[in-house]
């Protein structure tokens, strides 16, 4: 069962008049995996998961959830899901308890087991010494921990999440993480969007790169910076005019280099070694920093663009 | 990319100027987002009083009219006792409307005021700036309001038209309340809720607005009397139409309308001070 | 696999009518505005009716001084309080009613996003328009029987009959919340929702509520007759006066119709907004 396909989408197509926003995607999630969408704003990721949320009807394509088709199975597929979505809709009316309550009775459930799922997931969220505080009193962080924990409250076998961590401060992240972590490990499937390639390589067993409504590529993380991009890389700067003049020097010396307006981006396996042979051939940066590539270096080799613009 | 042109805020920037002329930019400010309406409130301003006075004016008015015979209401036709008491509401209701709401808007909802105090704007130039883009889009209302009533024929422009003078006053009075008022209060729902259902709606129904105030129980008079729009119809029909007052009673109109703005504007300007800096 | 029960609770109503716009849980949404209304202040509940009192003191005692009595039939006259305190009760209908399903339903459609959360679970678009009418039917419901016993312990009751106000009342709220929340789910700025004021104003002072219809024109009266708050006013106005016959039932199927429309069109456009 361990390779259960949950959702699986064939040629998958959405358009608004001439724009097409998702253009013929395949791709399959399997059970207890948690797979990512990467991507810039725009690329797509927000409108497929809201055909696969059943919020949202394709154009042209096959998809099925849990073998359902969300084209008329609407209800019965939401029934399945948790849906975190990019921007909170929390109930600004209510306290943080009674969101959670009421979103277990818009599903139906009885109240008896609604209450008794509050208080896990008010731990589980962190949230336990806010219960009764109104949620526009809560920070960005906990708002996000409280989406969350409002939308297990059905006990769903997919958690979908878009944009997770956007906005939140890098403590904030790292918790929201750790809670990620914890609901991987019993079992629930994850679905992803994030702009975020640290984020994606945290989280993320399998990775679909998207580009205005295409997929460029799928692999898990660390695959696709085998794939697409050097060992490391070395990041040079020599001051807004003079990037371009030195940059066909540069392009002799390493495999790949991309110039972006503030930096030079030199791929090498070994970028110290790179370094050297730049200061030897008397070319001096004004700072200069070796890293190992990301799934940043990934986008833009696949692009030609960077995923925050 | 191109470079930007930089001179520098301390070539480019003269403080002495700001200082002075800070209320000027927030009044433009403000001006220039009331543009973004201007059709709506055009409307409001023109089909208000039209509804107003066909209903009950020329409705209500020919029951009461066939009723009062010669004598009339205060001496005149129901439509001209009404007139100056709907143009003191509408002046104060409009310049409520126009502090209360931007004051909100700048310290809870937009957070404008905080933008405008991170520039060289002070608390007390943000305060009067709203309060005077408020009192020129109410002169707007009540030169127009002041027009459908003459076409009306509920007043006489010759005569009446210092009613809008005594209505903008207490306008300009009692918004400078509102403004102090709006300006502390830290629950917006709750304070919309309670200044719409117990301060306008009472305010309108029951200072003498439709009949003399003394055709009211004893106790509903004292909520009258202590309405500045009781106060501001009882000018307004004094200059309309030559409703009696004495010397007195004129002045006690007058400064009981003054307390409002003094009173007003020293809160305002403490609390914007207080909040701005918080 | 495992089957939650949220998804058990879904897949009991596969098959049957509507299933993906209706799945019999209008009363979460219900239940949704009670919680709220829990913690909301307490006294902007309490001066919610008001108004229509406030009316009823300052223009059937006040105004009602200087007009004396009014004929309702031949030879059948009525104080000026017992001629408005019916039409109160029917604007305070509409009014709260317009309320509820204009701003509040703007403010969770557009800025709190509550009902996009609400149709990301199983609950279709008509639940949510159910359950938002319904509360408002709930205010209104309190609303009017606290203005009738205010009314009647002003001595303005002279009829048992005069109590079927109240469900009248009710009738009248639901169907000006139906075409409210209809209209507002297709409205995009503030400047539109004003739109709704300039047209509520007019309904209010030129329905019959303050004098009789009789001193308009013909051609006028026939398009106020075209208005729903005439019907309202005229509805309750007639059981007060403990007129109860089948002239009544124009009215009555008059907000049925709206009821339906309402329905019918908020169920679309949410579907349009939320699920296309």
């Amino acid at each position: 069962m361990q390779n259960e396909e949950l959702i699986v989408a064939k040629g998958l197509t959405k358009k608004y008049g001439d724009f097409t926003a998702v253009n013929e995607i395949d791709f399959a999630v399997r059970k207890g995996e948690s797979f990512g969408f990467l991507g810039p704003n725009g690329a797509g990721k927000s409108t497929t998961m809201r055909i696969i949320a059943a919020t949202l009807t394709r154009t042209s394509g096959q998809i099925s959830i849990l073998g359902k088709d969300p084209a008329d199975r609407g209800p019965e597929i939401r029934a399945h899901l948790g849906v975190v979505p990019q921007q909170d809709n929390l109930d600004q009316a209510l306290t943080v308890t009674d969101n959670l309550y009421i979103y277990g009775r818009y599903f139906g459930l009885p109240r008896k087991f609604v209450k008794s799922k509050i208080d896990e997931l008010l731990e589980f969220a962190q949230l336990t010494d806010k219960r009764n505080a109104k949620v526009e009193s809560l920070s960005g962080g906990m708002k996000r921990r409280l989406t969350i924990a409002r939308a297990l409250i059905s006990e769903p076998e997919i958690l979908m999440l878009d944009e997770p961590t956007t906005g939140l401060d890098p403590q904030a992240r790292h918790i929201l993480w750790d809670r990620l972590f914890r609901l991987k490990e019993q079992g629930v499937t994850l679905l992803i969007t994030t702009h975020y390639m640290d984020e994606a390589e945290q989280l993320c067993d399998r990775l679909m790169v998207m580009d205005k409504g295409s997929i460029m590529a799928e692999d898990s993380p660390a695959d696709l910076i085998k794939k697409f991009s050097t060992k490391e890389v070395l990041e040079v700067r020599f001051g807004s005019d003079r990037n371009s003049q030195v940059s066909d020097q540069l392009k002799t010396m390493c495999e790949r280099i991309e110039v972006l307006p503030d930096r030079i981006l030199m791929y090498a396996d070994d970028a110290e070694l790179l370094l050297e042979s730049i200061h030897r051939a008397s070319l001096h940066p004004l700072t200069s920093l070796v890293r190992r590539s990301s799934l940043e270096d990934v986008f833009l080799r696949l692009t030609g663009r960077s995923l925050i613009e | 990319m191109t470079d930007l042109s930089r001179r520098g805020s301390l070539v480019i920037i003269d403080t002495d100027r700001t200082l002075k002329r800070g209320v000027f930019y927030v009044i433009e400010a403000r001006l220039r987002t009331m543009m973004h309406w201007i059709f709506s409130l055009l409307t409001g301003s023109l089909l208000n009083p039209f509804f107003y006075l066909a209903s009950l004016g020329i409705g209500v008015g020919t029951f009461i009219n066939q009723r009062a015979g010669s004598a009339g209401i205060d001496g005149v036709k129901y439509i001209i006792f009404l007139a100056p008491a709907l143009l003191s509401a509408v002046a104060i209701q409009d310049f409520m409307g126009e502090v209360v709401f931007p004051t909100l808007q700048g310290f809870k909802w937009e957070k404008t005021f905080f933008a405008m105090n991170a520039t060289p704007l002070t608390g007390r130039q943000i305060a009067l700036g709203t309060y005077f883009s408020s009192l020129i889009r109410t002169i707007g209302s009540v030169v127009i309001y002041f027009a459908v009533l003459v076409g009306f024929g509920a007043v006489d422009p010759a005569r009446a038209w210092p009613s809008m003078v005594t209505s903008l006053y207490a306008a300009a009075c009692f918004g400078a309340f509102m403004l102090g008022a709006a300006a502390h209060a830290e629950n917006d729902d709750l304070f919309l809720n309670l200044m719409g259902r117990l301060l306008i709606m009472p305010l309108f129904l029951f200072s003498g607005t439709f009949y003399p105030i003394s055709s009211m129980p004893l106790p509903l008079q004292w909520l009258g009397w202590a309405s500045p729009l009781w106060h501001a119809t009882e000018l307004g029909r004094w200059v309309s139409y030559g409703h009696h007052l004495s010397g007195s009673m004129i002045a006690i109109h007058f400064g009981y309308l003054a307390i409002f703005l003094v009173t007003g504007l020293l809160w305002a300007f403490n609390r914007f001070d207080y909040r701005l800096s918080k | 696999m495992i089957t939650t029960m949220a998804v058990a609770i879904a897949e009991k109503r596969i098959g049957r009518r509507g299933e993906s716009v209706y799945s019999g849980r209008a009363k979460a949404v219900l239940e949704r505005s009670y919680l709220a209304f829990r913690s909301s202040a307490w006294i902007v509940v309490l001066t919610g009716f008001l108004e229509p009192v406030m009316y009823l003191f300052s223009f059937g005692y006040g105004v009602g001084k200087l007009i004396g009595k009014i004929e309702v039939a031949p030879g059948h006259f009525v104080s000026y309080a017992a001629f408005i305190a019916p039409a109160l009760l029917a604007t305070s209908a509409m009014n709260g009613a317009i309320y509820d399903s204009t701003w509040n339903v703007f403010f969770k459609l557009r800025f709190d996003r509550v009902y996009q959360g609400m149709l990301a679970t199983s609950m279709g678009p008509l639940d949510v328009a159910l359950g938002e009418m319904a509360w408002a039917l709930i205010r209104g419901l309190a609303y009017a029987t606290a203005f009738m016993i205010i009314v009647g312990l002003l001595g303005l009751i002279t009829t048992p009959v005069a109590l079927l106000a109240i469900p009248a009342a009710v009738l009248i709220a639901f169907g000006f919340a139906a075409i409210g929340m209809a209209v507002t789910t297709y409205i995009k700025s503030f400047e539109q929702m004003n739109l709704i004021n300039i047209v509520m104003l007019p309904m209010f002072l030129f329905s019959g509520s303050f004098y009789p219809l009789s001193i308009y024109p013909g051609w006028l009266q026939l398009f106020i007759k075209s208005l729903p708050l005439w019907h309202g006013v005229v509805l309750i106005r007639s059981v007060s006066l403990g007129i109860v016959n089948t002239s009544l039932i124009p009215h009555i199927i008059y907000f049925l119709v709206m009821i339906l429309l309402g329905l019918f069109f908020t169920t679309k456009r949410l579907t349009q907004l939320f699920m296309r």
